[in-house]
């Protein structure tokens, strides 16, 4: 309560100078300054702007406020909370100025709070689960949405003719107008309230994306409706409702094409951003935004259009754009949709506040609020039973009862009604009450009972699985498999079109709006492989800091060494993924063993060379400062991503490596570098323990053409180090020509755990050569060292002499299709 | 049996044995004949004239399944050189959709047999394990179809994921235990908690089908 007090300080001081404002608009100011003034206090300036922005942080703090108690928050969903909290500051409001001076306008709505949070949704949506059920969600959004809106508005029409509700000035098409906004359901609504009820995700995609591409039927209803009650009921003709039909197709046809369109230049222009990164998650925004804006323009379904734009270009986006932009837009996505959301939620409350649009009717509020329900249960049941003799996977009486149940209605269905003008709509102030008792019943009331409903009919909810490559693999297999199938019976099925559509896509699409680099590394497989073994390496590095120490990567002398127990019980953080299964199950003995043998055996070969290497690192040291100044065009690694980058990398290579080795009783030579494109030429290369080796020379052939392309990748990604680039080459090739050597003497060494390790092999066999080398080009780390790098760090350094830029391949690699798991996936912060 | 003029009887009896209805055989019939022309038999070659077949990266493993006999549920085992129409049903039959009205155990069964036809695929050398060198091969042709890739992404990934069975299925491993490969148990303790009956279907139409052929 202490905290609702300081919300309603804060909005008490926000009111007094409105209140001034208003005053000294009245009078209207001086111009006649006699002087000069040092500091003038100029509130209507700034005034609009700045209520705005206070808006947006009362709701902002309201939203710490509320996660202050997480019982609060378990039971009661935000949006109900922010409703509540704005009809208490919409009453502070009232009080102080006598009218209710902020309300939510159908215009901010629409253009401003609206594309956020459907763009968010688009670009985020899954989408193979998306068109996978696309024809139920059509069938539910569809029909479903002129089956509520007809039934609702005909129903209402029947009982105002048998006079319950009192003379009202509505003639039957008002009441199907009204039925028509009510309808819909909302997608603002849907979001947030599913998202903290987490159902099975077949049930919430349909709900979901029943909620978002009902868009198109309300918006023709809406206007059509409109344009008949203007008109009046005696020029509806035949041909009328035709066009009205005609439009239906128009509308969420053209608002998709849109959508397709503004895709395709958005994935093309994501293609040539490269010199540009800084700016490179803006064109996500702008060009979906301009979408949105063209599709309102062609009075097309606007959230058709942003939508299909979000889900179209998400593969192509995400695969162009460098890794830390694909954040940046994750991020700033769900910071926008997050906080549109907010406000539009605490809006909805503040614009309840308003004597003027109060027209009470009971019995017409109730039997909307009945009717809604009703027929809602009704649609449900029979569409459900009708798509249930198509569909694979049923939906139950469990999950249909969760979406009647989830048919919540919002903010569209509110801007909507307040868009209608009282001159032809002679009941608009009735239709906009009722529509608020709708919005807050169905977000208050039946978002706070579905999460006990869900646990009480214990729905299936979502299984938090990681990714397992295995399954990848296998889902893989079954793609083609099925497909074959399907051209083998002769069925033209949806697996035949999806592989129909993939081999377009790898064909063309993929080629034209795709880079070259991204093309290479946009394989699922490879990302999920890549996924799994960053976040086991990050995994693995956080229980190193957590022990206060790195120094267990590599240590220069045994007596400092520290060895990874990796039984001791960890926090929360990583427990769940695979990695750490891998680990908990088989780690323990493997990595210590290995990791043991193999400082024994290097640390003196190494040290001399260690020694040498710290030396040069810090001659350089000078140097780099003038890379620390400030760039509005490029942002500037700090040093301790890098380090952190490669740390988790090498960690990562290691731990996978020696594991491997003692699992699978093979030589671990060439594991995993492809996949990294960073080629350890220097290998040794055991082929005797190898069961079902090749030759090795064919190998070191084979590796050496590979090589060139890579190089040719991070030719084409590197952006600022060309140095970096040339070392790598340089280095390259001597490996090459040395791992030939290597393959031609090399001996079998029965185990594998007591080989030399790889990396150790640079200082032993390369020396002579890279040092040379190195002492001409520095690397991009001896660069750009900080001469006290934080905690262990420093232990490191002998071992930053990597032949190519770590950064570089991060970046090759960075693409994901998916949001990894620490990074917010949900609205809800 | 499989012979242009199937008598009703016979017809009872395939729909009994493979689950599918009458009007489904008599469709796949018709591709069958199609495929074969007209002879009572397919050999591996007629595979070759369905063209949407080419461009499918594991396409040999697949027309490989339909001539092991494994899959055929005869005892022997090895490749039989043509297929006769009950065996093209009874390939087909894998992939039949669940029915509303199976129980748990026959839903098991159903999952199992799935489960065994996929396992058969990888398994291409038929002694009861997936080594990894069996593994290798089919993530390669797997991800043949993606030219950017290298055998050697490949290689690891397939190495990564035979890790990854490894560690659910056996667990604890000592430092020189070995893992050989994935047995059918394995397998099985893999795909523990995937719907595989939701996957792994296609929906045999009742109604005309285009068919390519040439």
């Amino acid at each position: 309560m202490r905290q609702v007090s300081s919300v309603g300080l804060l909005l008490g001081l926000m009111a007094l100078p409105a209140a001034l404002g208003e005053r000294s608009s009245e009078s209207p100011p001086k111009h006649n300054q006699t002087s000069f003034e040092i500091v003038s206090f100029k509130w209507d300036h700034v005034k609009d702007t700045y209520v705005i922005i206070l808006w947006i942080l009362v709701a902002s703090l309201a939203k710490i406020v509320f996660h202050l108690s997480h019982k609060v928050t378990r039971v009661v969903p935000e949006s109900a909370l922010l409703i509540v909290l704005g009809i208490i500051l919409g009453g502070i409001v009232l009080a102080a100025d006598h009218i209710a001076s902020f309300t939510l306008t159908p215009q901010v709505f629409f253009f401003y709070l609206l594309p956020p949070i459907v763009l968010d949704a688009g670009y985020f949506m899954p989408n193979r689960l998306f068109f996978g059920n696309l024809g139920s969600i059509l069938m539910y959004a569809v029909i479903g949405t002129v089956w509520n809106a007809a039934t609702t508005g005909l129903s209402l029409y029947g009982v105002y003719l048998t006079g319950i509700m009192g003379n009202l000035g509505s003639g039957l098409l008002d009441f199907l107008l009204f039925g028509s906004l009510i309808a819909a359901v909302d997608p603002v609504a849907v979001l947030a309230v599913f998202e903290e009820v987490h159902v099975n995700e077949v049930l919430f995609i349909i709900v979901f994306g029943e909620s978002l591409l009902n868009d198109a039927v309300t918006v023709v209803l809406y206007n059509v409706f409109e344009t008949f009650v203007r008109l009046g009921p005696e020029k509806v003709t035949g041909i009328e409702c035709v066009k009205g039909i005609v439009s239906f197709f128009v509308v969420s046809l053209g608002g998709t094409l849109v959508g397709i369109l503004f895709a395709f230049l958005l994935s093309l222009v994501s293609r040539f951003t490269k010199h540009v990164r800084i700016i490179e998650p803006g064109f996500v925004f702008i060009i979906s935004y301009l979408s949105y804006l063209t599709a309102e323009m062609l009075s097309l379904s606007s959230i058709l259009a942003i939508t299909f734009c979000g889900i179209c270009c998400q593969k192509y986006v995400k695969a162009n754009i460098s890794e830390q932009s694909a954040t940046t837009v994750r991020y700033t996505m769900k910071m926008l949709a997050s906080g549109a959301e907010t406000v539009i939620f605490m809006f909805l409350g503040i614009s309840a506040v308003n004597p003027a649009i109060w027209t009470w009717n009971t019995a017409f509020i109730l039997l909307t609020l009945v009717f809604i329900s009703v027929y809602r249960v009704i649609g449900v049941v029979i569409q459900t039973w009708i798509l249930n003799h198509y569909r694979m996977v049923q939906l139950e009486i469990i999950d249909q009862v969760v979406m009647s149940y989830g048919g919540l209605r919002g903010a569209v269905a509110f801007a909507l009604a307040a868009l209608l003008k009282e001159d032809y709509v002679k009941d608009r102030n009735l239709f906009v009450s009722t529509t608020i008792i709708v919005v807050f019943f169905t977000v208050i009331f039946q978002g706070l009972t579905i999460k006990p409903l869900v646990q009480w009919l214990k729905v299936k909810k979502t299984e938090h699985r990681e990714p397992k490559l295995n399954e990848k693999l296998h889902g893989r297999a079954f793609d083609h498999i099925l497909s074959a199938i399907e051209d083998i019976s002769g069925q033209i099925g949806h697996n035949y079109l999806r592989d129909k559509w993939s081999n377009f896509d790898r064909k063309f699409l993929s080629k034209v709006l795709m880079r070259r680099s991204a093309q290479k590394s946009r394989d699922r497989i490879l990302n999920v492989f890549h996924e799994l073994n960053l976040k086991d390496a990050i995994s693995y590095v956080a229980e190193g800091e957590r022990r206060g120490s790195l120094a267990f990567i590599r240590s220069p002398s045994t007596d400092n060494m520290v060895n990874v127990d990796f039984n001791t019980p960890r926090p929360s953080t990583v427990e769940s993924s695979v990695s750490y299964l891998l680990r908990e199950k088989a780690g323990p003995v493997c990595l210590d063993m290995q990791a043991l043998e193999q400082r024994r055996k290097s640390i003196r070969d190494t040290e001399d060379t260690v020694a040498h290497h710290t030396l040069q690192q810090y001659l350089y040291k000078p140097r780099q400062e003038h890379k620390h100044l400030y760039s509005r065009h490029e942002i500037m690694h700090s040093e301790d991503e890098k380090q952190d980058k490669e740390i988790f990398h090498r960690t990562m290579r290691k731990r996978l490596e020696s594991f491997k080795s003692t699992k699978l009783g093979i030589n671990h030579s060439k594991k995993l570098n492809k996949i990294h494109k960073r080629d350890r030429g220097q290998k040794r290369r055991n082929s005797n323990v190898i069961p079902n080796g090749k030759i090795p020379s064919e190998i070191s052939v084979q590796d050496f053409t590979l090589k060139e392309k890579d190089l040719e990748f991070s030719e084409a990604e590197e952006n600022n180090d060309y140095e970096t680039l040339h070392l790598g080459k340089g280095v390259d090739f001597l490996a090459d020509v040395t791992k030939q050597n290597f393959t031609e003497n090399s001996t079998g060494i029965d185990n594998p755990v007591f080989s030399a390790d790889d990396d150790q092999s640079i200082y032993m066999k390369f020396s002579p050569w890279l040092s040379s080398e190195d002492t001409v080009v520095p690397s991009q780390r001896a660069r750009v060292q900080i001469p006290y790098s934080p905690n262990n760090f420093r232990r490191l350094t002998p071992f930053r002499l990597s032949n190519k830029s770590v950064d570089s391949f991060l970046l090759a690699d960075g693409p994901e299709d998916r949001p990894r798991s620490f990074l917010p996936e949900s609205t809800h912060m | 049996m499989g012979s242009a003029h199937s008598v009703p009887a016979e017809m009872r009896a395939l729909a009994d044995r493979t689950g599918f209805t009458s009007e489904q055989i008599e469709h796949l019939h018709r591709r069958f004949r199609q495929l074969s022309r007209d002879q009572l038999t397919i050999r591996k070659e007629n595979f070759d004239s369905i063209p949407d077949l080419e461009f499918n990266p594991i396409r040999a493993k697949i027309v490989h399944a339909f001539f092991d006999k494994r899959n055929l549920r005869q005892e022997s085992s090895g490749l039989a050189d043509e297929i006769n129409f009950e065996d093209f049903l009874t390939i087909m039959s894998y992939f039949r959709p669940i029915e509303m009205n199976m129980d748990e155990e026959q839903l098991d069964r159903f999952r199992k047999e799935k489960l065994k036809f996929l396992f058969h695929m990888y398994d291409s050398d038929h002694d009861g394990k997936i080594t990894l060198q069996e593994y290798r091969n089919v993530v390669e042709e797997l991800l043949s179809g993606n030219p950017h890739l290298e055998k050697e992404s490949a290689r690891s990934i397939a190495d990564g994921a035979m890790m990854e069975a490894a560690s659910i299925c056996v667990g604890q491993m000592g430092p020189d235990q070995v893992y050989e490969g994935i047995t059918f148990e394995d397998f099985l303790k893999m795909w523990q908690g995937i719907d595989i009956e939701t996957k792994m279907h296609v929906r045999f139409l009742n109604m005309e089908t285009i068919a390519h052929c040439y």
